[in-house]
């Protein structure tokens, strides 16, 4: 039994509880990302000038260490699709596995759903470009180079072959906001893109794109248990280091 | 704004599979550990199923650009012949192993993913010269540097080690290549927990609702 793992995650939810219902009374400032201030004001001139918006969720699936990167990349794509519902030309969703498809599918259906326009729901918005890291880099390429696209989003997982979509945005003059849990892709992303998210910057999207309260009180419990870490880290080596351990 | 009856009823069924998962890892309890394989075992058929309609999915996008004459609609119609080709081989010529589904494997789809690993190479190459073109400040200097560094001296001649270069290669490598490494995959780790702890508690739904 791993019972230290345990109380870890149970110590993490319950601070993020605690602080979940502390963020609804108090707003928390946050620094500023660059990449997130130049997506929100992407988004509005994207609406204003009928260009569409691209969010591309990778190929890593829901199964997994990548899991987590999807379930921000729907986060991002639901906030995206709501704030660009009321344009004329919908978003549009690529993925590189069939349960991301299908989800942001769902996500698209249900922020339609939510505002009463249930016939605006396009099925084709939520697209499988292919199965295979290769192919869905070169089945999304059209998409970007064809469908008038303004902003690419790419969040999700990710490997080298995401240099092929980020060259692309890059040469439509599109602006391109990165990120990926995976460091291949990261370091792929700082060389190809304005506007990469490096490390844990990925998951702190929902609180920056007001996902809700409990978005800026994981980023308070990641900081705290960020400092935790490293005070862990110099202890140990400071022990290591006089020989007690 | 409409009410979703659907939403509690998932939610619920999301966080009580998920904390079933998630402590069957960290405890062993017989029962528990049955369940959690039952779930992961569900978990897989549905990603199977998943892929089928994936498939259709992607069918049903290039069917209409090749019905409607989009741009790239030829490239649509070469798709949509390689999966009903594929498709049928598989059928109809002995399965997934067979000897013409490892010639299509080998001689269709391996080339064009090597190739379009060539292009990624040339790719990579462009944007590493754009980046510097674009904003030149100190983190991209290190970046490039760091990066021309380690690829020079992995081509350097066996046995012809100038000044230490292969010691200096190895330390920028395991030390502090490593060390920044483990701090952006720490701080990776402590975002996927926290984003998989919001599921858990239902508060980020990634489904209807």
């Amino acid at each position: 039994m791993n019972w230290l793992g345990l109380v870890f995650i149970f110590l993490f939810a319950v601070l993020l509880l605690g602080l979940g219902a502390a963020s609804r009374r108090a707003k928390r400032e946050l620094r500023e990302i660059p990449a997130f201030t130049r997506l929100a004001g992407g988004i509005g001139a994207a609406v204003e000038s009928g260009r569409r918006l691209h969010l591309s969720l990778g190929h890593g699936g829901m199964l997994g260490q990548p899991g987590a990167s999807t379930l921000m990349g729907l986060t991002i794509l639901q906030r995206i699709a709501r704030t660009a519902s009321i344009s004329d030309v919908p978003p549009i969703a690529t993925s590189g596995e069939s349960v991301q498809a299908i989800l942001s599918q769902d996500v698209f259906q249900a922020v339609y759903q939510a505002i009463g326009a249930e016939t605006q729901f396009d099925p084709h918005s939520g697209q499988l470009t292919g199965l295979s890291p290769f192919s869905y880099a070169a089945g999304a390429l059209p998409v970007v180079y064809d469908q008038q696209v303004s902003v690419n989003v790419l969040t999700g997982s990710f490997g080298s072959e995401a240099a092929l979509i980020a060259d692309a945005a890059e040469r439509t003059g599109s602006m391109t906001l990165a990120g990926s849990e995976n460091l291949t892709a990261q370091a792929v992303f700082y060389a190809c893109t304005e506007e990469p998210l490096i490390g844990e910057e990925l998951y702190a999207a929902g609180a920056y794109l007001q996902a809700g309260a409990m978005h800026s009180a994981s980023l308070m419990t990641q900081d705290i248990f960020r400092w935790l870490l490293i005070v862990a880290i110099l202890a140990g080596a400071a022990a290591r280091l006089v020989g007690v351990w | 704004m409409k009410t979703n009856l659907r939403v509690p009823f998932l939610a619920a069924i999301s966080m009580l599979s998920g904390l079933v998962v998630l402590v069957g890892y960290f405890v062993t309890l017989p029962g528990l550990s049955d369940l959690r394989g039952l779930f992961l075992d569900w978990a897989v058929i549905l990603t199977a199923v998943a892929a089928i309609v994936g498939v259709a999915n992607l069918a049903k996008v290039h069917w209409r650009k090749v019905r409607t004459g989009q741009p790239g609609a030829v490239f649509s119609l070469t798709t949509l012949t390689s999966l009903v080709l594929t498709i049928l081989v598989v059928i109809f010529l002995g399965g997934a192993t067979s000897a013409w589904s490892l010639w299509l494997f080998n001689y269709a789809l391996v080339p064009v993913e090597a190739s379009l690993l060539a292009v990624l190479s040339v790719t990579l190459i462009y944007a590493f010269a754009r980046m510097i073109n674009r904003r030149l400040t100190i983190f991209n200097l290190i970046f490039a540097g760091t990066a021309l560094f380690i690829l020079i001296t992995a081509f350097a001649w066996s046995g012809f080690d100038v000044f230490g270069l292969r010691d200096i290669r190895s330390w920028v490598m395991q030390v502090w290549a490593a060390a920044g490494a483990r701090g952006i995959l720490l701080g990776v780790a402590l975002g996927a927990i926290a984003t998989g702890l919001r599921v858990l508690i239902g508060s980020d739904r990634p489904y209807s609702g």
